[in-house]
């Protein structure tokens, strides 16, 4: 079947099998290795996109579902050379280790704060909650989430 | 000359050595720019799937593949038979035994390999495992551990021959078992208990996969895998397929997390291997989590028996005894020469009189392993084991439990200290280091706090530990792997323009390797970091070595980089004599230059010595061009990390819930060469400490069936799990490394169990009576406890 979509402000369209999981179509088909998978199960948030704004775990949403839907993966964070305030709070607090759940987590934060620009600590850690990382113990996601925020606030009123 | 005003200036933010560096691997991985197994693409490749035994113990009567090879999609399918005509049916673990890699006569754990599917996409490949027929005729599985070795228990391994009972290992003891008795028999007190550290699993979150790509015209096979120890693999490979070891190159690009899960060989990398060498073409396995939980390297299994006795309040006498569950083929990961890994560490930080060690090693029909799940090899359920009885007669000798630990600590004098079972401490001051815990956790008011939360009714707990690590494994004369050698190689080059390569063996799964191990060459060279690549996870391109896991890299490369960063010095002192016309001995080193002797003016810089060295300008006599250095670094000993952790509990009475308040942990591991990324690893390991103590479990049912394998039930600490860690430090440099430093990564998972499930005790003790408790805590395990029936895990 034939499924059309916006992934990274790009139109796609491709021929794929009416089974085929969002995640394998993003990471295979349109070769965005950027988004991970890790579990199966949507316990792990590694293959973390946003549809529409709103994250979800693109290994349990079919690709033939986002037909006319708007996807964000971590490709489309940094723009005109420029990190998002989410990547670069996530490089200056040690926010990653291994990288793996890094796309999702980054994803997960970028739509709390598109819909929460200062949230508490404790609404980024439910936030986040979806994801799990093997790392870092979520302290330093939590600090650098709290500094993307800060730091867009910044950006936004100057701006 | 250059003068020193010309040296890169070092702030907090860019420490020309160590300090809080951010990390250059940042830069792709916040792009989604790793590159991990699944993520390379290679022309014409094939994708693998393996079918796996719905039973733990079954003779298998027929296997036919026949409507799996009539799949428009399928190019293969491999079974047992197929491989042993290669000599590839069976493969060693890295523990002297024997695995299959394709079960052929039975099958011996829920989830083994038992046939390979090869198809041009991994959909069909699925899709073909269910077109697969297998014949099975079930056979009674052992899963109790504590039942293998009754004499009518089936007998696991067959297939090796004169192999009558489920005995893994001969019986291994360690310590002095009279001195224990005498000093057991002198006691006025002794605490006795039966201590379940039950099965769990790293389960990083990338699950592990391989691309084999064989080429047929040029013998070649090129290998892209993230494995802890990539020289090692090439080795075994070597072995297993008959192939030269420069024949073979292995590359681990980015790897997605180890945790211990990556060390070993799996019989899907085989798996792959085999079928790219008979079908010429790469192939790409990658398990599902599934396939990670049920088959792949599961870490602890230790049912242990222990005895702790004291005399005028001075701990004397430790006795262990301990049955390990290996599953049902011995691939637990340990040197050589223990067999119960360094488990006989488990008299801890304390001044005993003696101690007594014995461990039956028993196969089950259980997933094979006793990987270090992010520990030292088996030192884990030792801190647990000795923490937990500490603890345990603390309460019997109604002393508090920090008390008798201060009362009992090794003194900083004794250092180094041989313990009772051979192990011979590098350098330690405890009493320090508890005292900083105790501060930062405001001990005395959470006792308060405790106190006048019991009176109304709610229950908090605090639990203390304190452990003492060996890492960094090791010495040559004492360690290796399958015979190698513990040793890892440094290679070292500066090239003409002052920028440096250095290649290691250690493999990095997210430590931040490509920034500390700079910072290493930076604080011994005095060039900037970022002038120092690190290359490392190809087997072409890198020296040597057994890889990273133990908390090795810092003890054993880190070393390995800090000597041949010295040799390179050493002759960039030799070369800088001959640029300034003086002799070596008149020049004085400062960081990056050396400079003459009561003429600082007078000096060259590390650029310039390198530059002179690649030119056409005279060298020192006999010296020849260039300026790189190689070493093999064998360490003298292990390095002791240390550390004392505070757990503070709440558990709510009606759910038995246990929430982690607070978590303090001061870890010492000596000089730190990033403290950001030492704080990072500890985070990392203070989580699975959570995860571990209250909810990551493998339990099988009586028929061996795997009740965790997938994370719906395999349950991992997310962010509401784990508390806002708060850390401390001290600092006692290790006396034999070269930087000082000590081993740090797994520290934090070794400690924290023991405080959490002490904690988890100490609330309930006064109220609900309960004196033990196996993990997971999780509600409904704590609430049995609260009602008196308190059960261990199955």
């Amino acid at each position: 079947m034939n499924v059309s979509m916006t992934v990274n402000g790009e139109r796609v369209s491709h021929d794929v099998e009416p089974r085929m999981l969002l995640v394998h179509f993003i990471r295979e088909t349109l070769g965005l290795k950027g988004t991970h998978w890790g579990c199966d199960t949507s316990n792990c948030g590694a293959c973390v996109v946003l549809m529409d704004g709103e994250p979800v775990k693109s290994c349990t949403v079919l690709a033939a579902m986002c037909e006319g839907h708007e996807i964000r993966t971590v490709e489309s964070l940094e723009s005109d050379g420029e990190l998002d305030p989410v990547q670069q709070g996530f490089h200056e607090l040690h926010a990653l280790q291994c990288g793996f759940c890094t796309p999702g987590m980054q994803m997960t934060a970028r739509a709390l704060l598109d819909r929460n620009p200062n949230p508490s600590d404790e609404e980024i850690r439910t936030a986040i909650s979806g994801s799990i990382c093997r790392c870092t113990g979520y302290k330093n996601i939590v600090g650098a989430v709290r500094w993307a925020a800060e730091h867009e606030s910044t950006t936004r009123q100057e701006a | 000359m250059a003068v020193v005003e010309n040296l890169p200036s070092p702030s907090a933010e860019r420490p020309i050595g160590f300090g809080r560096l951010k990390r250059k691997e940042d830069e792709r991985f916040i792009r989604g720019q790793g590159t991990y197994v699944d993520d390379i693409e290679l022309p014409g490749m094939l994708h693998g799937a393996v079918l796996r035994s719905p039973y733990a113990h079954a003779r298998i009567v027929s296997i036919d593949t026949s409507n799996a090879l009539a799949h428009p999609n399928v190019a293969a399918v491999v079974t047992a038979k197929d491989l042993e005509t290669l000599g590839l049916a069976w493969m060693p673990t890295i523990s002297y035994d024997t695995q299959a890699v394709l079960a052929g006569d039975k099958v011996r754990f829920q989830g083994q390999e038992v046939a390979f599917v090869v198809a041009t996409d991994k959909y069909s490949a699925n899709d073909a495992l269910s077109l697969i027929d297998v014949e099975y005729e079930p056979l009674p599985a052992v899963v109790d551990a504590r039942t293998a070795l009754d004499p009518d228990a089936p007998v696991i391994r067959d297939d090796k021959s004169g192999q009558r009972d489920n005995l893994a290992t001969p019986l291994w003891e360690a310590g002095d078992e009279a001195a224990t008795d005498r000093a057991f028999a002198e006691a006025d007190t002794v605490v006795k208990r039966d201590i379940i550290y039950p099965r769990c699993h790293p389960a990083p979150l990338e699950t592990c996969g391989m691309i084999a790509d064989f080429n047929p015209k040029t013998g070649q096979l090129d290998i892209y895998n993230g494995n802890q120890a990539p020289h090692a693999h090439r080795t075994v490979y070597a072995h297993v397929a008959g192939l030269a070891e420069h024949m073979i190159r292995i590359r681990c690009q980015d790897i997605g997390g180890g945790f211990g899960n990556k060390v070993p060989v799996y019989p899907g990398y085989v798996c792959a291997i085999a079928a790219s060498i008979v079908a010429g073409v790469p192939v790409k396995w990658v398990e599902n989590r599934s396939e990670n939980l049920l088959s792949t390297g599961f870490a602890r299994d230790y049912i242990m028996h222990a005895e702790i006795c004291s005399k005028d309040g001075k701990v004397t006498g430790l006795r262990v005894d301990t049955i390990a569950d290996h599953g049902a083929f011995d691939s637990t990961a340990q040197p050589t020469k223990f067999p119960a890994g360094f488990f006989h560490i488990v008299c801890g930080s304390y001044d005993l009189e003696a101690s007594h060690v014995k461990v039956k090693a028993v196969y089950t029909n259980k997933a094979p392993g006793g990987v270090a799940y992010r520990c030292s090899f088996r030192i884990t359920e030792a801190v647990y084991l000795v923490e937990r009885m500490v603890d345990a007669l603390a309460r019997e000798m109604k002393t508090d439990p920090i008390e008798l630990r201060m009362r009992n600590f090794i003194p900083p004098e004794q250092f180094p200290y041989e313990t009772t079972t051979g192990w011979t401490y590098d350098s330690g001051e405890y009493a320090k280091t508890m005292k900083v815990a105790t501060e930062i956790a405001g001990y005395e008011d959470l006792r308060r706090e405790q106190a006048e939360k019991r009176a109304r009714g709610e229950l908090m707990g605090i639990g203390v530990s304190f452990f003492t690590e060996g890492v960094g494994a090791g010495p040559r004369k004492h360690m290796d792997i399958l015979g190698l050698s513990m040793n890892d190689g440094a290679d070292l080059r500066v090239h003409p323009s002052g920028k440096a390569v250095v290649s290691i063996s250690a493999q990095t799964q997210g430590q931040g390797h490509e920034t500390t191990f700079a910072q290493i060459v930076a604080e011994e060279l005095g060039v900037p970091p970022e002038d120092v690549e690190v290359r490392h996870g190809d087997t072409d391109r890198s020296p040597y070595g057994l890889g990273t896991y133990g908390s090795r890299s810092t003890p054993v490369s880190g070393g390995a980089v800090a000597v041949v960063s010295r040799k390179v010095r050493d002759k960039a002192r030799l070369i800088a004599a001959t640029m300034l016309e003086t002799r070596p001995e008149d020049l004085a080193w400062e960081k990056g230059r050396w400079y003459v002797k009561g003429d600082p003016e007078q000096g060259a810089m590390i650029e310039e010595i390198s530059e002179r060295a690649y030119s056409g300008e005279p060298m020192p006599a006999g010296m020849e061009g260039g300026l790189d250095a190689q070493v093999i670094y064998d360490p003298p000993n292990l390095t002791y990390p240390y550390g004392a952790y505070i757990a503070v509990v709440d558990i709510d009475p009606d759910t038995a819930q246990v929430t982690v308040r607070r978590f303090i942990a001061v870890d010492d591991c000596g000089v730190r060469i990033n403290p950001m990324v030492v704080d990072g690893q500890i985070h990392g390991g203070l989580a699975e400490g959570v995860g571990i103590a209250l909810m990551e479990l493998i339990s099988f049912d009586s028929e061996g069936n795997c009740l965790n394998s997938s994370f719906m039930d395999y349950l991992i600490p997310t962010a509401l799990e784990c508390p806002d860690f708060e850390l401390g430090e001290t600092v006692t440099p290790c006396p034999h490394h070269p930087l000082g430093a000590k081993g740090v990564g797994e520290s934090p998972n070794v400690g924290s169990p023991p405080a959490i499930v002490s904690a988890v005790i100490d609330a309930l003790h006064e109220t609900h009576g309960v004196e033990h408790i196996d993990m997971p805590c999780t509600p409904a395990r704590v609430w049995a406890a609260m009602q008196g029936r308190p059960e261990p895990p199955q």
